[in-house]
C-alpha cells in the first residue's frame, strides 16, 4: 500500500477494507524487506505492534475506537517506551529499556495508535545528517548515497520509504524540518510548551519540542491534535486549550498576510531550491495571500547563537549519563575517576563529545560572559526580529534547507559546513516558534521543502495554508523510487 | 599580637515538605535505601523536575521571619559537578536570584548583650543522596532516598567575631526553623548542617584575612570546637611565619583537629547557569500576605511577652523561648499550674536537670506539662512542701502515678495542717526533749529564734516532712509559753 497517509489508512479501517492487524503486519513486512536499504528502525517491535492492531481492531468493532484507532506509526528512538529499549541511538543507552511512557508515546497510545517500533537517528539528536547514529547512518529513500536529514532521519527515511505512513520527530534546531524538506515530507515542529517534553531524552531543553512528521499536513493535524497540550509533569508545557486542527485545515487564507524574509534568499542557498519557493509562493498569490518582503536582521547570528545555547544545556543534559545507574559502563574502573571517565569516553560518540566540550567551554568560569550570557541576549534580539515582523504579517515563508539532501560522509569531516545546513530553521527554535516544512519541488530528482513559519501557537494557520496549498500541488504525493 | 576573628556560617536547613522539591517521592527519613527515589530522583532519561510550592512557602516563611525582601522572580541554576550520589550530574539550586535576600537575625550572648547577625541570603535547593562507603567489599553504595529534599541555604555575611557568636547565630537560626515549623531542625540526622568559613585578622585592620571553610559540623558543640580549634591553628602558623590557604578543611571531632579535604574534592568549576527545565518561580503578594498573615509568634516576640506579661526574668524568659517545644511545654505548665514564675523555675530548674541528666528532648519528657501543672498547685494551696515536691515530681518522671495528687494520695504524702494531730506531735517532741525546752525558756529573743528551728526540724522528722511549718511555728509559739 505505498503512499497510504493516515487518513487513508482511517477510512480504510473504518470501510473494513482492511484491518489494523492486516494493516501492521504489512508495514511490518515491508520493513523487514527493505529497511535493511535505509536503516531506519533501530528497534522493531513487531509483537507487541500486531498485539495493539488486535486490541484496535476489537475496539473498532465494539465501537469504541479513539480518534487514531488501529493506525500504525513509528517514535523517535528518542522518546521513552515502557519495556521498550530507548537508545537515542548511543552506545551509552544501547541496554537501556525504559521503565515507563513519555507522554507523547502515551498521549498517542490513547489515541489508539500501534507503534511498530522506534527510529534511528543522529545520536541524542546531535547531528544534520543521522550520521552520527551508533546504530549506523540513515539513507535517504529519493537517493541511498544521500543522507535523509537529521536528527530525525529515521522517522523521515521510513516514512519516505514506505515503511511506515507517520512518526513522531524531535526537533531542536531543525531535526524535524530538515529531514522532511531532504525526504519530501510534511513535518511541523509546534511552539515550545506546545507539546510535553516529559520523557523525551533532552538534548537542549530551551529547545527541544516533539511533533509530527507525515506525508501531509492533514495528517500532521491528526497527530498534532494527539500530542499536543498542557501536560503537569513539564514545567514547561503551556496550560493552553489545543485547538481542533483538522476542523482549521480550511481555514480562509484569502488576504493571508506571508512574509519573506530577504535574508533567507541570500548567497548559499541552491538557485533551483530559490526557485521552487518563488514558485510556491506564487500559488499562495493565487490562493489570495499577500506576499511581503520583510527583514529578519539578526539571521546571521542564529547559528553561532544556537551553537553556544543548545551545547551548553547539552554539557549539562548528558551529565546523567555517567555509568552509575543506568546505561553503560566501562568494563573494570579502576576508581571513580576512571568510571567516569571511560564510560563517558567509550559510551560517546564523537560529536556527542565534540558538543558537550564546546558547551562544557562556553560555561567556564571566565568565558560565561563572553559565550553563554552574549547568546542569551542575542536570542533575545533574534525573538524581537520575528515579533517585530509578525506585526505586519501572519506567517513568513522561505526555504526549510539551502541545499537538498547531500552525499553520505559528504560533511561529516566539517561540521562547520554541516552547521550550516540549519541556517534557516535555528532561528525558530531560539525564537520558541511554531514552523512546519512541506514539499515544494525537487531539484535532480531531490525533494525540496517549504518552510511556514507562524505566531505563538498558530499552528493553525500553518497547518491550514499547507494543507491548502497541496490541495492545489502534488509534490506530497511523489513516491521515492525505491519506496514499498 | 592581638587577633579578632571573623566568622560566617553557611546552614543548609532540610524543609519539611511531604514530598520531594522536584518529585512526588516521599522525604520521611530512614526508610530502606532507595525506596524513596522515583524516576525523576534517579535522573532517568527523558524525566523533569516540577517545583514543589509548599517548599517555596517554606523557604518565603523562612525570609520574612528574618524580614528578608523576597525576591518576586527568582530562579533555579543548574550546579554542575560529577559524584555519585548526584544524579543528574548537577544539583538544582538558586545563584543569582535566590529566593530571599538580605536580612537580620539578632543574637544574645551568655552577657546579655545582643549582635545584630545580617543574612546574605537564602536560597531554595535539593540536597543530594548518600554515599555508603562501608560493607560494600572495597566498592561503595549509593542511596538515594534524600536525593531532592528540599533544602534552604542560609549564607550569613561574615559579622561573628568569636566561636561563642557563630553556635548563637546557629542556635538562634535553629530556633527560628523551628519555631517556623518548616524544619525538624534535628542535627543528629542531618536536617540542619553547617559549613563555617573562618578567618582571622589583626584586630583594628579592616582587610580580611584568607578564610578557610570547615565542611559538615554537625552539633551545636562541635561548631564552637572546630571554630576554636581552626582559629588557634591559623594564628599558629601565622605567628610562625606562614599563610593561610583559602581551602575547604574537615573537622575531626574524635582528634578534635581540622584538616584540608583532598584538593581534587574542590578543583571544581561549577559551571552554573539557568535551568532550562524550570520557569523563574513568581510570588504574587497574596502569598507573601497569607504567610505573613499565618505567621507564628517567633523567638524574639515570644521572649519579650514572657517577660511582660508573666514578669520573667529576661535570663529565664531567654532559656524558655530558645526551643518552641520548651515554649510550648511551659506555656502549658504555666496556664495548668496558674502560676508563671512557679512554672519557669520547675521547667528551667527540676525538669530541665532531669531531661539533661537522661538527654531527653522535653518534647520526649516522661512528665507531662499537665502533669507538672497539678503538682505546681498542689504547692501552691499548701498541699505539699517545696521538699515533698521534688519527692512527687521523681515519682511522677518514673511513672509511678498519673498524677500529681495520685502520688501524693497513694503514698500518703498530704502536708499535715490540723491543729489537733500536729498538737500531739509537738506534745511529743517537747515531752522527749526537756532540756531543750528549758534552754528554750530561758533564751533571749535572738537564741530563741534559732532554737525553734531544732523543734521544727524535730517534728518535720517525725511527720515525714508532711507537717505544715506554718501551723507548727504557731503551735510551737503557744506551747513554749512565747
Amino acid at each position: 500500500m505505498p503512499n497510504h497517509t493516515i487518513a487513508d489508512i482511517l477510512r480504510g479501517l473504518e470501510a473494513k477494507t482492511f484491518s489494523s492487524e492486516e494493516i501492521t503486519q504489512q508495514y511490518l513486512n515491508a520493513i523487514n524487506k527493505h529497511d535493511i536499504n535505509y536503516n531506519s528502525f533501530i528497534t522493531v517491535t513487531a509483537e507487541q505492534a500486531l498485539a495493539q492492531a488486535r486490541a484496535a481492531d476489537t475496539a473498532r468493532q465494539n465501537g469504541s475506537a479513539a480518534p487514531l484507532c488501529g493506525v500504525p506509526i513509528a517514535h523517535k528512538d528518542i522518546f521513552c517506551t515502557e519495556g521498550v529499549r530507548t537508545s537515542c541511538a548511543s552506545k551509552m543507552l544501547d541496554n537501556f529499556i525504559a521503565p515507563y511512557n513519555a507522554t507523547v508515546v502515551e498521549r498517542l497510545a490513547t489515541a489508539g495508535v500501534v507503534t511498530l517500533g522506534k527510529t534511528n537517528l543522529d545520536e541524542f539528536a546531535m547531528g544534520s545528517s543521522n550520521e552520527t547514529s551508533y546504530y549506523g547512518p540513515v539513507r535517504n529513500p529519493w537517493n541511498t548515497d544521500c543522507v535523509p536529514g537529521g536528527s530525525s532521519g529515521g522517522s523521515a527515511a521510513a516514512i519516505a520509504a514506505g515503511l511506515a505512513p507517520a512518526a513522531t520527530g524531535t526537533d531542536t534546531g531543525g531535526s524535524i524540518r530538515q529531514p522532511a524538506a531532504l525526504c519530501g515530507l510534511t513535518g511541523l515542529k509546534p511552539t515550545y510548551g506546545r507539546v510535553s517534553r516529559y520523557g523525551m531524552i533532552a538534548f537542549a531543553s530551551s529547545l527541544d519540542q516533539g511533533g509530527p512528521m507525515a506525508k501531509t499536513a492533514e495528517d500532521n493535524a491528526l497527530l498534532l491534535q494527539a500530542m499536543a497540550g498542557f501536560d503537569h509533569r513539564d514545567s514547561t508545557s503551556m496550560d493552553l486549550a489545543v485547538p481542533d486542527f483538522r476542523a482549521g485545515l480550511n481555514k480562509d487564507l484569502s488576504g493571508l498576510k506571508i512574509g519573506v524574509p530577504k535574508e533567507y534568499f541570500s548567497e548559499g542557498l541552491d538557485p533551483e531550491i530559490a526557485s521552487a519557493i518563488e514558485a510556491s509562493l506564487n500559488e499562495y498569490r493565487k490562493m489570495g495571500a499577500e506576499i511581503k518582503s520583510i527583514s529578519l536582521p539578526h539571521t546571521h547570528l542564529a547559528v553561532p547563537c544556537y551553537y553556544i545555547i543548545a551545547p551548553a544545556e547539552a554539557s549539562a543534559n548528558l551529565s546523567r549519563f555517567d555509568g552509575v545507574r543506568y546505561g553503560y559502563r566501562c568494563e573494570n574502573p579502576k576508581d571513580l575517576d576512571d568510571l567516569y571517565c571511560r564510560s563517558r569516553a567509550e559510551g560517546f560518540g564523537e560529536e556527542v563529545k565534540r558538543r558537550i566540550l564546546i558547551g562544557t567551554y562556553a560555561l567556564s568560569s571566565g568565558f560565561y560572559d563572553a559565550y553563554y550570557r552574549k547568546a542569551q541576549q542575542i536570542r533575545r534580539l533574534i525573538k524581537q526580529d520575528f515579533d517585530e515582523a509578525f506585526k505586519s504579517v501572519d506567517i513568513i515563508a522561505g526555504p526549510t534547507t539551502p541545499n537538498p539532501a547531500f552525499a553520505l560522509g559528504e560533511k561529516v569531516s566539517d561540521p562547520l559546513t554541516m552547521y550550516l545546513e540549519d541556517i534557516y530553521t535555528i532561528a525558530v527554535n531560539l525564537a520558541g516558534l511554531p514552523a512546519i516544512s512541506l514539499p515544494a519541488g525537487f531539484t535532480k530528482g531531490k525533494p525540496i521543502g517549504l518552510q511556514l513559519i507562524g505566531r505563538d501557537f498558530d499552528e493553525t494557520t500553518l497547518l491550514a495554508a499547507a494543507h491548502q496549498y497541496q490541495q492545489r500541488s502534488d509534490w506530497h504525493q511523489q513516491a521515492a523510487p525505491g519506496s514499498v | 599580637m592581638e587577633w579578632e576573628v571573623v566568622i560566617g556560617l553557611e546552614i543548609h536547613v532540610q524543609l519539611t515538605t511531604k514530598s520531594k522539591i522536584f518529585s512526588g517521592s516521599s522525604t520521611a527519613f530512614g526508610a530502606d535505601a532507595n525506596t524513596q527515589a522515583s524516576a525523576v530522583d534517579l535522573a532517568m532519561p527523558g524525566t523533569l523536575p516540577v517545583l514543589n510550592e509548599q517548599a517555596v512557602k517554606k523557604a518565603i516563611l523562612f525570609g520574612l521571619a528574618i524580614n528578608a525582601d523576597i525576591c518576586r522572580d527568582s530562579v533555579f541554576d543548574r550546579k554542575n559537578y560529577f559524584y555519585p550520589d548526584l544524579p543528574k550530574g548537577y544539583q538544582t539550586t538558586q545563584m543569582d536570584f535566590p529566593i530571599v535576600g538580605p536580612g537580620i537575625v539578632e543574637i544574645t550572648l551568655s552577657d546579655g548583650s545582643t549582635r545584630r547577625i545580617r543574612v546574605h541570603h537564602a536560597h531554595l535547593e535539593e540536597d543530594a543522596g548518600k554515599s555508603l562507603h562501608e560493607d560494600y567489599q572495597g566498592m561503595s553504595g549509593i542511596d538515594l532516598n534524600r536525593a531532592g529534599t528540599p533544602l534552604i541555604e542560609i549564607v550569613s555575611e561574615p559579622d561573628m567575631r568569636s566561636a561563642e557568636e557563630a553556635v548563637a547565630y546557629l542556635r538562634k537560626i535553629h530556633s527560628i526553623v523551628t519555631y517556623l515549623g518548616i524544619s525538624d531542625g534535628d542535627m543528629s540526622q542531618g536536617s540542619l548542617r553547617c559549613d563555617a568559613n573562618v578567618s582571622i585578622r589583626p584586630k583594628g585592620q579592616e582587610e580580611y584575612g584568607t578564610r578557610a571553610e570547615l565542611k559538615n559540623i554537625n552539633s551545636f558543640r562541635f561548631v564552637e570546637r572546630a571554630i576554636k580549634t581552626e582559629v588557634l591553628r591559623q594564628i599558629e602558623l601565622i605567628e610562625d611565619g606562614g599563610k593561610v590557604k583559602q581551602e575547604t578543611r574537615l573537622y575531626d571531632s574524635d582528634k578534635n583537629e581540622t584538616r584540608p579535604m583532598r584538593s581534587k574534592e574542590e578543583a571544581n568549576d561549577y559551571r552554573y547557569f539557568p535551568c532550562p527545565d524550570l520557569l523563574p518561580v513568581h510570588v504574587e503578594q497574596s502569598v507573601i500576605d497569607e504567610l505573613l498573615a499565618s505567621m507564628p509568634e517567633l523567638p524574639d516576640a515570644k521572649r519579650q511577652r514572657f517577660e511582660e506579661e508573666f514578669g520573667l526574668s529576661a535570663y529565664d524568659a531567654g532559656l524558655l523561648t530558645g526551643e518552641r517545644p520548651v515554649a510550648d511545654y511551659f506555656e502549658a505548665v504555666a496556664s495548668s499550674a496558674g502560676d508563671a514564675k512557679l512554672a519557669a523555675n520547675w521547667v528551667n530548674g527540676e525538669l530541665s536537670a532531669a531531661l539533661n541528666r537522661e538527654n531527653l528532648a522535653i518534647t520526649n519528657s516522661p512528665v507531662t506539662a499537665e502533669q507538672l501543672g497539678g503538682l505546681i498547685q498542689r504547692i501552691r494551696d499548701n498541699s505539699i512542701s517545696g521538699k515533698i515536691a521534688k519527692q512527687v515530681f521523681d515519682a511522677l518522671w518514673n511513672k509511678e502515678g498519673d498524677s500529681a495528687d495520685a502520688i501524693i494520695d497513694s503514698k500518703g504524702l498530704k502536708q499535715v495542717s490540723d491543729s489537733g494531730a500536729l498538737g500531739a506531735m509537738v506534745d511529743e517532741v517537747l515531752a522527749a526533749n526537756p532540756e531543750q525546752v528549758e534552754q528554750f525558756r530561758g533564751a533571749d529573743e535572738g537564741k530563741r529564734k534559732k532554737m525553734l528551728g531544732f523543734f521544727v526540724g524535730q517534728i518535720m522528722k517525725a511527720s515525714k516532712g508532711q507537717a505544715n511549718p506554718g501551723v507548727i511555728n504557731s503551735l510551737l509559739n503557744e506551747k513554749l509559753g512565747g
